[in-house]
């Protein structure tokens, strides 16, 4: 296991429409003085022309003038804060069905899901797509916001109810911390300030919670280093280097790595960083390397050390489909993995999840914003890992060949939950 | 070269990969990438980090200056040098030229010209046929920019429709366009100002001069304050003074306000905007205060 950095924590919102998510970053932003003078007057000033009280938290990330007319939010925006102990980058996703691709996106680079809901309303089914999701982008680590408690009257049984559904499903998808906290964004309980409305509560606040949260563990990774090549550097003299960025585990000079998908052993000879020569490579960096033999590397390829990942042409995968027309049996794609892209076709699809029960049914297609297993071909081998293993190498994304719009998330593999 | 024996790499180092990484992906998927060029902070350290990304190699695309005409001289000679110092191809899309040949309405000699860029900055990539344009533009500078993709794809009139972006997984950019379409590549995404001084100061990226404070004659119109000069003069009752200022981003001379600052290293210059209560565009930028949703509105035009 590799633990780049700790002091910048990656969180995305998830949750259903309205819940509170983008009230709940705008409070965490203005109670941790975030936000400059003129930024938190020009939200004011937006919330005054809307009629909507004197600051509607949910514009200081809501800066669309759709998302502001409309009351919703669209797409993902993405904000950074600094505390005292830490670095954020907060993706504030949107809660419809319909943006599901664009809350994908904010949470396939999380460390940590903050999870929204209505404790009035519970769980709903929307919360649970969300939940399952980020499972399935391999977040481990939930963070919910039992929120509205002030319309839910500070009620300790709204609140335990919202801790049980949580559990029930947490123990379902696998995560490993789930703490609950009752809040309200609007008012500003248990945010950043402690809550006094809930003698009965001890536990953190969100930010103590964010504060506390394991960072790095997006790029934490059980399988070998990997460095997909980018691109070939011509060297001064004649010589080649092949660039890209590290994933999975770290490089040491002197090491042997394996040339995939060629399976030629050779050794590192020297390492080269943004900032000069290294002795070891750690994941997350970008280099270049030299290495001991003539080899024919080129971009697409991998260089990987033990346990080394799998060349193959065939594979199962867990996909999020993203396009209207559904994908069918025999479709035709286009896939990009790493740095490779090669034509790919569907040759069987395994079943569709139901996010309600949690269970895998039979299904002929994969419809917009389901959850899918398939049986894919390449056109060229592709070098992954188990997406449980390491998140670069068994990640993919299947794109159309006509109007090169990004269709599907896909992962190797199939979760622990399916 | 160095070998470092402390293999730690903290959250600048992790920046400054990731952006490299970006650029090498744009490059290696596109067929004419260019780099955009304006001389200001941001681009100078994008074109630091794209010339660190394929060395000991050139860079192996053109940059490309925005020029609206209205400049100040201290960053044009900066463009200039940088040009020279690292041997690299410039082309010019100027503003000037487009009101010259009647592409787009002249403003008057001393008019706004930031909302011209667009048609420029559109000509140029069309007759390049460029289909990436690298920018320095990040998420931190205003609401709009905050919801941008890291790769923002534009159709044939080169305009961002926000309610349509591409899904962007993971760290697979997807850079892929048919023929007449383009992308614009944000490498910087995910940096705040504080982070593009703090990578300044540690790899000594030059600058143009007006980013430290000097003295010069101003004077205050919108509650900004302007460089007296080619582009600004006094009008009606306004009143020249010789202040001690530098400048928090670098634009169209006629729109970009200076800050009073003393602030003449990039020590000073860090300590300073670490603790200041106003945002980079909301000091400097005339251009963005008339409208609520001013850069939204620019993208959806074709702006950078
Ligand atoms: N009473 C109450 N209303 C809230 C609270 N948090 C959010 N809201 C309201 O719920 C609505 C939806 O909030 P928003 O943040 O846009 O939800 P999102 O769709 O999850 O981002 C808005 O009208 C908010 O003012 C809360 O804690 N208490
Ligand atoms: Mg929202």
């Amino acid at each position: 296991m590799t633990e780049p950095t700790s002091d910048l924590l990656r969180f995305a919102t998830v949750g259903s429409v309205d819940d509170g998510k983008s009230t709940l970053i705008g409070r965490l932003l203005v109670d941790t003085r975030q936000l400059f003078d003129d930024q938190l007057e020009a939200v004011a000033t937006a919330s005054a022309k809307r009629g909507v009280g004197d600051l509607d938290l949910s514009f200081v990330t809501d800066g669309l003038r759709a998302e502001r007319d409309q009351g919703i939010t669209i797409d993902v925006a993405y904000r950074y804060a600094a505390t005292p102990t830490r670095k954020f980058v907060i993706a504030d996703c949107p809660g419809h069905v319909q943006y599901t691709r664009n809350m994908a996106t904010g949470a396939s680079t999380a460390d940590v899901a903050l999870v929204v809901l209505d404790a009035t309303k519970g769980l709903k089914e929307q919360t649970r797509r969300h939940l399952c999701i980020a499972a399935l982008l391999g977040v481990r680590n939930v963070i919910v916001a039992a929120n509205k408690m002030d319309v839910a009257k500070w009620d300790e049984a709204v609140y335990f109810a919202v801790v049980d559904q949580v559990n029930e499903v947490s123990a379902r998808l696998g995560f490993t911390s789930s703490v609950v906290i009752p809040v309200s964004a609007l008012a500003g309980d248990n945010v950043v300030d402690p809550g006094f409305m809930a003698n009965w509560y001890q536990g953190p606040t969100v930010l103590q919670a964010l504060e506390a949260a394991p960072a790095g563990s997006w790029a934490s990774s059980s399988s070998g280093a990997r460095l997909p090549i980018q691109w070939v550097l011509r060297q001064h003299g004649g010589g080649r280097t092949y660039a890209g960025m590290v994933n999975g585990g770290e490089f040491t000079v002197g090491q042997e790595v394996t040339l995939m998908p060629q399976g030629v052993k050779t050794v590192l000879k020297a390492i080269n960083g943004p900032r000069g020569g290294l002795e070891v490579a750690l994941p997350g960096l970008s280099v270049d390397f030299d290495l001991t033999d003539e080899t024919d590397a080129g971009r697409s390829d991998m260089l990987a050390t033990a346990p080394l990942p799998t060349s193959t042409n065939e594979f199962e995968a867990t996909i999020c489909w993203f396009s209207d027309k559904p994908l069918t049996d025999g479709a035709r794609l286009r896939l990009k993995h790493t740095t490779r892209s090669t034509p790919v076709r569907v040759t069987g699809i395994a079943g569709t999840l139901d996010v309600g029960t949690l269970e895998v049914g039979p299904a002929s297609e994969i419809a917009l914003n389901d959850i899918g297993l398939v049986h894919l071909a390449t056109a060229e081998p592709i070098v992954v890992d188990n997406y449980r293993d390491n998140r670069v190498t068994g990640s993919f994304i299947l794109i159309d060949e006509v109007t090169n719009a990004t269709v599907a998330a896909g992962m190797i593999g199939h979760a622990n939950f399916l | 070269m160095s070998t470092s024996t402390h293999p730690q790499i903290d959250h600048l180092d992790l920046l400054e990969s990731h952006a490299i990484f970006i650029i090498r992906e744009v490059v290696a998927e596109c067929e004419r990438p260019v780099l955009l060029f304006s001389g200001g902070k941001d681009s100078a350290v994008l074109l630091h980090l794209a010339v660190k990304a394929f060395a000991p190699q050139k860079l192996p695309f053109p940059v490309m200056h925005v020029d609206t005409g209205h400049n100040f001289p201290e960053v044009l000679a900066y463009r200039d040098e940088r040009v020279a110092t690292l041997g690299l191809r410039l082309e010019v899309a100027s503003v000037q030229e487009a009101i010259d040949q009647g592409r787009v309405p002249d403003p008057g000699p001393l008019g706004m010209r930031n909302q011209l860029q667009t048609r420029a900055l559109l000509d140029g990539i069309e007759k390049h046929k460029f289909d990436a344009a690298f920018g320095g533009a990040r998420r931190d500078e205003d609401k709009a920019r905050a919801k941008e993709r890291v790769l923002s794809f534009r159709g044939a009139f080169g305009g961002w429709d926000p309610k349509s972006q591409r899904p962007e997984l993971w760290q697979l950019y997807q850079g892929k366009v048919n023929s007449g379409e383009n992308l614009r590549a944000f490498p910087l995404s995910d940096w705040t100002e504080l982070d593009v001084w703090n990578y300044i100061r540690r790899e000594n990226v030059p600058l143009p001069s007006i980013y430290f404070a000097h003295e010069r004659p101003v004077l205050k119109r919108d509650n900004m304050w302007l460089a007296v000069g080619e582009f600004i003069h006094p009008q009606h009752g306004e009143v020249v003074e010789r202040h001690l200022v530098r400048f928090r981003t670098v634009g169209d001379a006629s729109c970009t306000g200076a800050v009073r600052s003393g602030a003449d290293t990039l020590d000073a210059i860090i300590a300073e905007i670490s603790v200041t209560n106003v945002s980079e565009r909301g000091a400097t930028r005339a251009d963005d205060r008339f409208s609520e949703t001013a850069m939204e509105d620019r993208k959806r035009e074709g702006y950078f």
